[in-house]
Formats: C-alpha cells, structure tokens, sequence
C-alpha cells in the first residue's frame, strides 16, 4: 500500500492507536503487533516518569512512534508547556494538540489549537492537531505548521462514527495535507468509510482498547483500513443521487 | 442564578404522586434513552425502578467503559487538622466533642507526604475542619505548596471560600475542590447544622460554583446520605451536578455518594441508604451524567467497593486515614469518622486488576 507521510517521517499503516482506556497496560504491546499500527498517541498527564512499573512508555515497543497529546490542557500555554515536557522526557518530536476546554461536550478550542500549532512547529515539533471539522481552521492550521490535521468524526468516546461526514470531505478536498479522522469511530467499517473519503488515516482509541479482544479488534480495524484505503485509490464509481434513465426523459423533444 | 431556584422548582412537585403513577414502562424507557431528561433520571432513583436493577447495570457498564475505559484512578485523604468551630450534629470535629484535637505544624505536613507518597499514590485530598483563625488559607496554601513537591495532583476538602481565594489556591497548584451540600433539604439542614458559619445554607449552596468561577478543574459534590429523604437527596444533587455540568464548561464534575459512618457524637440516621439503593443510585448518577466522575470512598466495605467496579464508578480513595497526622504516626487524634475499608493501597489496586481494571494513579499533573 501507499505510505502515509507525516512530517517527512514514513509509515506503512495508516492506522493510529491509543494507550487510553485498557483494562491492562499488558494488552497494549499485543494490539499494536496484531493491528501493525505504527504510532501510537498517550495522554502525557498520565505518564508516571518517576515510577517504571507504572510508566506506559515501557510497554510500548521501540519501533513505534509515539504521538504524546496534550490532553488536559485547556488552553494553547498549557498545551505548549507540555508538549515541550513531551519532548525533553525523549518522547520524540511528534505531538498531538489537544486543547479542550468544554468538559461538557469534550470540543477541541480550534483557536487556541491554532496558536499552539503556530509556536510548536516553529520549535521542530511534527504538529499533529486534532480539531473540530472546519475548513478555514483546518487552512489555519496548515499555514501555522500542521503536519496533518486531525477532525473529529463524532464527539470523542462517542462510537457514533462520522457525523461530521459533509465538513471532513470539504476539508479533504480543500486542504493538502493529511486529513487524519479522530475521535468517534467505533466500528471498524465507520473506519472504513474514513479512507474511502479519501482521509489519510484514522486514529481509533475506545473501540480497541475497550473491545473485550483488543488484539482481535485492532487486526479488524487495520483490515478496515486497508480495505478502505485500496478502494479510494481504486477510484470508486460516483455514486449518483437519482437514477439515470436509460431512455431520456426530454429525448422527445429532440425527435426527429 | 444559583442552583437554589432549582430547588425551588422542586418545592411544589408532589413527588409521592409521582412515584406512584409511574410505570415500569416508563422506567424501561427511561434506561433505553441515550440522553436521559431529568425525569428519566427521577424514574430511575424511584423505589420501583429497583426491579430494573440489572437492565440498569449493563446500560452503566457499557456508558462507562465507552467513556472512561477499564480505569480507576486513586487518590487519598490527608487530614491537616481537626479543630473546628461548627457544630454539625453527625461530625466527629464538632466543637462540642470532647475529642482528641490535633493541627498538623508544616514540618508535619511534610512527614506525613513523605509517607503517603510511598505508597505510591500520587493525588492527594486535603481535608481539614472549619477553623478560620487557625486554619487560614495562608496556612492551607503553605500546606499545599508542601504536597504538591510530593504529589501530582492536590484537591482540598476545605471550609468554603470566596472566590478570589478559590484563585489563590488554582494559582499555587490545587487542581480541585469537593464540597458536599451534606443535605438538600433546608429544614433538615437547619436542624443539623446547629452554629457556626457552616448553618448557612446558601452560603454552602452556591460554593462549588465559587470554585468553578475561579477556574478550579475538578469539582467534587453529593449529599451526605442518612441526613434526609433519600430519593430527593439523590436527585437533587444529580441535578445540581447536571446544572453546574451545562452552566460551567471549564470544569469537570464529579458526585459522590457518602453514607453517614459511626462518628464521635454518636448521630442516629433516619434514613438507611442500603446497599441495594446505593448500587441504583450510582447507575442513575451513570446514566444522567454519562461524563461524570463517580467516586467511592473508604466509607464502603472492601467487598462492596469491588463489586462496583465496572457499575459506573471512576475514582477510589484507598489506603485512607481520617485522624490526623495518622501516616507517619504523628500522635492521637480522633478520626473524622470510621472507615470500612481497611486495606492498604497496594491491597485495593490488586482487587482492581483482579476485575480486570486498570489502576490509574497519575490522571492529571497541573503545571504552574
Ligand atoms: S462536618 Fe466539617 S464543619 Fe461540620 S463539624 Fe465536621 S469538620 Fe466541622
């Protein structure tokens, strides 16, 4: 398959996976193996750096490239603070921009994201935004440094899949860089319908890691995945809204 | 506004009426919902709805898991100091009680941190009584610049302050507040707060959006239960949970659910919340409030405490002490109240695992 690129960096999965949400930490080596994703994002503000048995980055295989996010933090300072804690603690470059500051619905802050975005890239971070679908923000994002943009496909934890189906395709059509869904996806044709659009990836956090069978589940959704991906290259016929008749209805009026 | 004119909605609803005209179809519909009405969440804590009980369960389950994961975070309590000035009749640290007296110096906060944080836990409550002379928010904050060298999250469980003090302590590094309204009902809670600034009821009322004004994350309420009428406690404080959920977007909200426990003074409560009603409750706390954190403290039994694991239930005290200066054995006091649940921290978190949940001791560092 194609590779997804992000940041100049290269992966052969197109699926991103989450450290949230396992019954145990054990499980998480097993998903990744029988999901083959490739990076994997952690709430920094769960990482216990002081404590190894406790600490998620010992059960995260070396080969895998870890997205820290910023969750937890309600505003661009906060989540720029962190990141660059991400960093020293020799987490990578990579980071996900995650700045919430509506605990009710859980909606990112687009224009706090954006000025977290700005700052990141320019100290060398591969910026990973996720964000509420929306096209001008998603150029914002673009021109402030974003390696990819991340919407959310239904409010997080949701499984509801992609109600924000109509705002993600224009923001895929319109905006040249990886759109990566997020958020929301709970099944894995939901995650199928995501590469069909023409999304370069999609991250799926709650449907794995809160399957009773996380591996199983993570090897379903990177099937998905590829399944999804294989026919948007493949270029699908368009689908039509009416049906074409055969005959025309207005032929009479170029008779004879 | 304050919550208290939703109270007062609820002042001329007939509620027994209510009760008794309810069906259990109404009640299965009300646990099908995917977004619950107040009414649905008032048919769920109705008596008749325990004959749902386990419809109710697999419906908290699956919301919990789908919005928190196989998860329990810890924290523990850490008392500083037992003086107080109010005269709450179900109280150990009533002024009345002939009671052994302790207030912690700093050196001794920090023993007792020192001793706390070894067992590994690494968000902290901090409680003490309500003695404005001697337990200022000058010394609160000195104390909680000491727990947060040791800890990564700290939460006080303090007498209520003004919101610029509320400020004060966000600024140094206190991420949350838990403030009980102990009793919804204002008559009730007139007859049991007898002196002291705790007896005025408003004043407590509108304390957790005091908090949230402040910018305070986390926000911890519930009722005391033994103190009133078990269902309109129950409700009310869902409601005032629900009501600071849709007025406060910044802060996160979190109930929970004490039952009175033998203290110091000997209160007799009139109204048992057993282990059958208190299980309904935490499933209609989970299906009313789907992002609320539920907590469970030491009060419960082990056994019931495990069992509630994966019914909704979010945050676990563990390894608690209620006298103060305890941990490090810093001499007698008299604790707050009895605790059930006697295990150690390392106890609880493998009870946890054995249900196949995650224990999480670090949920939040707040960087200041
Ligand atoms: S409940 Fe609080 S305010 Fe009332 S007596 Fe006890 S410590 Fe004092």
């Amino acid at each position: 398959m194609d590779k997804l690129i992000l940041g100049g960096v290269e992966f052969e999965s197109r699926l991103l996976t989450g450290t949230g949400k396992f019954s145990s930490k054990d499980e998480i080596p097993k998903m990744l193996k029988a999901s083959e994703s490739q990076i994997i994002t952690m709430a920094l503000r769960r990482v216990n750096f002081n404590n190894s048995d406790e600490n998620i980055l010992n059960y995260i295989p070396k080969n895998i490239t870890l997205l820290p996010n910023t969750s937890g933090a309600r505003n661009a300072e906060e989540a720029i603070k962190i990141a660059r804690i991400a960093r020293a603690a020799g987490c990578g470059d990579f980071i996900k921009i995650e700045v919430i500051n509506d605990m009710k619905y859980l909606m990112p802050d687009n224009a706090e994201t954006i000025k977290a975005t700005k700052v990141l890239a320019d100290e060398g971070f591969i910026v990973l935004p996720y964000m509420t679908p929306d096209l001008i923000a998603g150029q914002r994002l673009k021109e402030a440094g974003a390696a990819a943009v991340m919407p959310l496909g239904s409010p997080i934890g949701s499984n509801r899949g992609i109600e924000t189906k109509a705002m993600i395709e224009i923001m895929i059509e319109n905006i040249d860089l990886p759109i990566i869904v997020d958020a929301g996806i709970g099944k894995p044709s939901q995650a199928a319908e995501a590469m069909e659009m023409g999304a370069a990836a999609v991250l799926v956090n709650t449907a794995i890691a809160c399957s009773p069978n996380p591996a199983e589940m993570g090897e379903a959704f990177a099937l998905a995945v590829k399944a999804g991906r294989m026919a948007y290259k493949a270029k699908m016929a368009e689908e039509s809204r009416y049906a074409n008749a055969s005959s025309p209805l207005t032929g009479f009026l170029h008779n004879n | 506004m304050s919550f208290y004119k939703e109270i007062e909605k609820f002042k001329g609803f007939d509620l027994e009426k209510y009760m008794e005209e309810l069906t259990h179809e109404e009640i299965k519909k009300s646990i099908g919902r995917e977004k619950l009405t107040k009414f649905d969440f008032l048919n769920l804590l109705s008596p008749k709805a325990k004959d749902h009980l386990e419809e109710m369960a697999r419906a908290a389950q699956r919301r919990s898991v789908q919005q928190f994961g196989k998860v329990i975070s810890l924290y523990i309590p850490m008392y500083i100091s037992n003086y107080c000035t109010n005269e709450c009749t179900y109280c150990g640290f009533n002024k009345n009680n002939k009671i052994d007296r302790k207030h912690l110096k700093l050196d001794e906060i920090e023993t007792e941190a020192v001793e706390i944080a070894k067992t590994g836990i690494r968000h902290i409550l901090l409680l003490t009584g309500e003695a404005e002379g001697l337990v200022g928010v000058d010394y609160i904050e000195d104390a909680v610049k000491i727990l947060k060298k040791h800890f990564d999250s700290v939460v006080v469980e303090i007498y209520p302050l003004e919101t610029e003090e509320y400020k004060r302590l966000g600024e140094i590094g206190v991420d949350g507040l838990t403030i009980y309204q102990e009793v919804y009902d204002e008559k009730i809670y007139r007859s049991v707060h007898l002196g002291g600034k705790k007896s005025d009821y408003m004043w407590r009322l509108d304390t957790p959006e005091r908090g949230a004004r402040a910018g305070l994350r986390s926000i911890n309420i519930g009722t005391l239960f033994g103190l009133g009428d078990l269902v309109k406690e129950a409700y009310l404080s869902g409601l005032h949970a629900e009501y600071l959920t849709d007025k406060y977007l910044n802060s996160e909200f979190s109930i929970s659910l004490p039952r009175i426990n033998e203290a110091e003074g000997g209160y007799k409560s009139k109204y048992i919340l057993d282990d059958a009603s208190f299980v309904q409750f935490v499933l209609a706390y989970r299906l009313f409030l789907p992002k609320a954190g539920i907590n469970i403290s030491t009060r419960e039994v082990a056994e019931f405490r495990d069992n509630l694991i994966g019914l909704g239930v979010t945050k676990f005290s563990a390894g608690s002490k209620t006298n103060v200066g305890a941990y490090s054995d810093l001499g007698k006091s008299t604790p707050q109240f009895e605790i059930s649940d006697n295990r150690s921290v390392a106890e609880t978190e493998k009870a946890i695992r054995a249900r196949g949940y995650q224990v999480i001791h670090k949920d939040w560092e707040l960087i200041v």
